[in-house]
C-alpha cells in the first residue's frame, strides 16, 4: 500500500520531534495565578517572588540546604532531570478574570498544573475551570473553607482553612484564660465583606457561642472604603474588649488610623492575617502596627526551631530585600509540594499528577512551615497544617501562640492610644 | 447613640465629603466645558498623592508646602495630555472619547505600579498629624487641614470662574462652544485650560489626601466612584452643585452607616443618588 505523502511527511516529521523530546531537556510548564497588578498587586509580587525562587532552587540548586527538597538543583530526577517553567498570569483580584486566564493558561500555554490564586473568591473560579479541564489545581494560601467542600477531584490546598484558623483564636481566648489567667471579655468582629470575610463572621456567629464568648456586635464593610467612621463608632459603642478583624492590607491600614483618631481602645485586636501579614502594613503604620495579635502561618521566630526556615529565609532576604511574610512562604510551600508529586508521578500527564498529589506525605521537617507535614485528605485538604498567632513587638511579629512554641510571651491588653509613647 | 458619637460622625462624614467634592470640582469642570468623562480623574488624584509623597521622601518637603507645585505639575500634565491627545478626539464618537480617558487609567495605574512598585506608602511626621479636641469632638488633624484646604481651592476656583475675565471665557465655552468662538474665545486655549485647572484639583486633593490616607498604584479607584456619584448629584458641570454634593455624600455615607449599620452605607449613598436622578435628573443643581 503507498503512503500518502502527506503522512509520510508527517511520520518523519513527528519521528524527529519525538527524538527531540527525549534528548532535549523537558521541561514542565506551570501555570502560577497571582494579582499581579490592582489593588492585590503588593502581596502578588511578594507570591510570585516566593515561587519563583523556588522554582529557581529546583532548576538549579541551592548551596548549604541540605533538608530542602530539591535543593540539589538537577530538575526533577524522576523525570530526567526536567527544569520547571513557570507561566504567570494576572488575575486583578478579579474572580472573572481568573478563570479566563486558567482558561488561557490551560488552552494556549498547555500548563500540566496550576499554582495559585491568593484571593479564595478567585480561588473558586480558576480551580472550577481547572476541574472541568482536568488539570491540577494546587492551592497555597486562600484560606476559605469552602474551597475544599465542593467535592473537587482536581483541587489540592496545602494551607489550613479559615474553620482552623478561626477556631485557633477562639481556642488562644479560652487558653488565655485557662494558663495565663486573662479574661477576654466581650468581642465583636470586623470582617471585610467579600467570600472570604462573609465566611470568617459566619463561622464567628457559630463558634462563639461553643467556646462560650459573648460576641456582642458583628460589623462587615467593603475592602474598598474611603473611610471607615461609622464602622469605627459602631465599634466604639459596642465597647467590646476584644476585635476579630479580617481585613486587607489598605482597609487594614485605614482600619488602624481610624481606631486611633477616634480613641477607640480596645483590650486587643485579633486579627486574621492577610493585610494584616503584609509587609506593608508594618511598613507603613510603623509603631501604631505594634501588640495587634494575628493569626499567621509563619513567623521568622519559628526558625528557632526548625534550622531549615532560617536557611531559606535567608535565601530569600538576599534576594529580594525582605523577609518571607506567612503569604511567601506558604506560595514558596505550595510549589515545592506540586513539584514533589510531578517528580513522584514521574510523568506530566494530568492524571498522573494528581494521583501522587494525593498520596503526597511530606514530613514537616522538610517544611518551612510549622506543620505536622503535607497528607491530602479526599477533599484536598492538608489535614497536617496548623496555624499560629503571633504579636507585632516592636515592628516585629512574634510567636505567642500555642504557648509552647512562643518566643515571646503576650503583651495584654495593649496599651491605650494616648498612652503609648 | 450619644450626642458626642453624633456629632463625631457628621463631622467626619463633612471632612471626607470635602475631599470628594474636590475631587468631583475637576471632573465636572472638565465634563462641563467638554462634555468629556475623564475616566482616568482617579488617576490624577493618585499621581498628586505620588507627586507630595516623593518630593517628602526625597526633600523631606511636607505635602501641604508642596501642594502648590503638586497642583502645577497636575496642571501641566492635563494641559500636555489635552495638546496630545485629547485634542484628537473631541469630534469624535462618545464610545471612543470613554475609551480614550479609560485607556489612559489603565496605562497611568499600569505606569505607576511599574515606576513605584504596587506597595501602600503614608506620609508620617508630616506637618500636620495626630488629632485635637474641638468642641469636644476628637478630629483627625490632617482631616481638619484637608478639609479647610478643599473649603479654600473650591473657593479659588469658584472665584475665578465667576470673577475674572478668562474664568467668564470658560464658562462663555461651556454653555455654547459656538457662540463662545464667535465672540473670539479660543476654544482650544479654554478646553485645555479647563484639562489643566481639573488636574490640578485632583492633585491638589491627593496632596490633602497623603498626609492621611495610604498611597498606592490603584488609589483613585476608591474614590472615583463616590466623585461620579456626586458630579451626577450636583448636576453634570456645576462646580457649586459638586461642591455641596460632596458635602452630602460625605455626610450620608457616614450617618447613613451609623444608624442603619455600616454594611449599608454606600448603599445609603446609592438609593438617594437614584432618587434624585428619578425626580430631578439634571442634578440638585444642574441646569435642566
Amino acid at each position: 500500500m503507498k503512503m500518502p505523502r502527506l503522512v509520510k511527511l508527517t511520520a518523519v516529521l513527528s519521528g524527529l520531534g519525538l527524538s527531540f523530546a527525549i534528548h532535549a531537556q523537558q521541561e514542565i510548564r506551570i501555570g502560577v495565578i497571582y494579582p499581579l497588578t490592582g489593588s492585590g498587586a503588593a502581596v502578588g509580587g511578594e507570591l510570585r517572588n516566593a515561587v519563583e525562587m523556588a522554582a529557581d532552587i529546583i532548576n538549579n540548586g541551592a548551596a548549604g540546604i541540605p533538608d530542602l527538597p530539591f535543593s540539589a538543583g538537577k530538575g526533577l530526577p524522576n523525570l530526567k532531570g526536567a527544569k520547571i517553567k513557570l507561566i504567570f498570569a494576572d488575575h486583578q483580584a478579579n474572580p472573572q478574570t481568573g478563570a479566563t486566564e486558567a482558561e488561557r493558561l490551560i488552552s494556549q500555554e498547555h500548563v500540566v498544573a496550576i499554582v495559585g490564586a491568593y484571593n479564595s473568591a478567585v480561588t473558586a473560579t480558576a480551580s472550577r475551570v481547572a476541574e472541568r479541564a482536568g488539570i491540577p489545581f494546587l492551592n497555597a494560601e486562600s484560606s476559605s473553607a469552602s474551597l475544599t467542600q465542593r467535592n473537587f477531584k482536581w483541587f489540592f490546598r496545602t494551607t489550613p482553612h479559615d474553620d482552623l484558623f478561626v477556631r485557633n483564636a477562639f481556642e488562644f481566648l479560652k487558653e488565655l484564660e485557662a494558663k495565663k489567667g486573662i479574661k477576654p471579655g466581650n468581642l465583636v468582629s470586623l470582617n471585610e465583606n467579600g467570600l472570604w470575610g462573609t465566611e470568617t463572621t459566619k463561622l464567628q456567629a457559630k463558634l462563639a457561642p461553643e467556646f462560650k464568648f459573648n460576641l456582642v456586635k458583628q460589623i462587615s464593610y467593603s475592602a474598598k472604603t474611603t473611610e471607615l467612621t461609622s464602622e469605627v463608632q459602631s465599634l466604639k459603642a459596642a465597647n467590646p474588649n476584644v476585635v476579630l478583624q479580617s481585613s486587607y492590607t489598605p482597609d487594614a491600614i485605614l482600619s488602624i488610623k481610624t481606631y486611633k483618631e477616634l480613641g477607640f481602645n480596645p483590650d486587643m485586636i485579633l486579627a486574621n492575617d492577610a493585610g494584616f501579614s503584609d509587609s506593608d502594613f508594618q511598613k507603613t503604620l510603623g509603631k501604631d502596627a505594634d501588640y495587634v495579635i494575628s493569626r499567621d502561618v509563619w513567623a521568622l521566630d519559628l526558625a528557632s526551631r526548625n534550622p531549615l526556615i532560617k536557611q531559606v529565609n535567608d535565601l530569600y532576604f538576599s534576594r529580594y530585600k525582605i523577609n518571607f511574610t506567612g503569604n511567601s512562604s506558604r506560595s514558596f510551600t505550595g510549589l515545592m509540594v506540586l513539584a514533589d508529586a510531578i517528580n513522584r508521578a514521574g510523568s506530566t500527564t494530568p492524571e498522573a499528577i494528581r494521583t501522587a498529589l494525593s498520596q503526597t506525605n511530606i514530613a514537616g521537617k522538610n517544611l518551612i512551615m510549622p506543620w505536622k507535614g503535607v497528607r491530602f485528605d479526599e477533599t484536598g485538604q492538608n489535614v497536617l497544617g496548623s496555624g499560629i498567632l503571633v504579636q507585632m513587638i516592636k515592628g516585629k511579629y512574634q510567636t505567642v501562640w500555642p504557648f509552647e512554641m512562643a518566643s515571646q510571651e503576650v503583651v495584654w491588653p495593649m496599651p491605650k492610644w494616648d498612652q503609648r509613647k | 447613640m450619644t450626642f458626642e458619637i453624633f456629632f463625631q460622625t457628621l463631622a467626619s462624614g463633612i471632612l471626607m465629603g470635602l475631599i470628594y467634592a474636590l475631587v468631583a470640582i475637576g471632573l465636572t469642570l472638565i465634563f462641563g466645558v467638554m462634555d468629556i468623562v475623564n475616566f482616568a480623574h482617579g488617576e490624577f488624584l493618585m499621581l498628586g498623592m505620588y507627586s507630595s509623597f516623593w518630593l517628602f521622601s526625597l526633600y523631606a518637603l511636607d505635602p501641604l508646602l508642596t501642594l502648590p507645585l503638586t497642583a502645577l505639575m497636575l496642571f501641566s500634565f492635563g494641559v500636555l495630555l489635552y495638546r496630545l491627545l485629547i485634542v484628537r478626539i473631541i469630534n469624535a464618537p462618545m464610545l471612543s472619547q470613554i475609551f480614550t480617558t479609560f485607556g489612559i487609567m489603565i496605562l497611568l495605574r499600569g505606569v505607576a505600579q511599574f515606576l513605584w512598585k504596587p506597595d501602600f506608602r503614608t506620609i508620617e511626621n508630616s506637618a500636620v498629624s495626630g488629632s485635637i479636641k474641638l468642641l469636644g469632638l476628637q478630629l483627625g488633624e490632617p482631616q481638619l487641614v484637608a478639609g479647610l484646604g478643599a473649603v479654600l481651592i473650591t473657593s479659588a476656583v469658584y472665584f475665578f470662574l465667576n470673577r475674572t475675565r478668562l474664568g467668564a471665557a470658560l464658562e462663555a465655552t461651556a454653555s455654547d462652544k459656538e457662540a463662545a468662538r464667535l465672540m473670539g474665545i479660543d476654544s482650544h486655549k479654554m478646553f485645555s485650560l479647563a484639562w489643566g485647572i481639573g488636574a490640578a484639583c485632583a492633585g491638589a486633593a491627593g496632596a490633602l489626601l497623603a498626609t492621611f490616607f495610604p498611597i498606592f498604584p490603584d488609589v483613585g479607584a476608591n474614590f472615583i466612584l463616590m466623585a461620579f456619584v456626586v458630579v451626577n448629584l450636583g448636576g453634570f458641570g456645576s462646580v457649586t452643585g459638586a461642591f455641596w454634593a460632596g458635602i452630602l455624600v460625605g455626610v450620608i455615607q457616614v450617618m447613613g452607616g451609623l444608624l442603619l449599620g455600616p454594611q449599608y452605607k454606600t448603599a445609603v449613598v446609592l438609593v438617594i443618588f437614584l432618587g434624585v436622578l428619578m425626580f430631578r435628573p439634571q442634578g440638585l443643581m444642574g441646569k435642566a
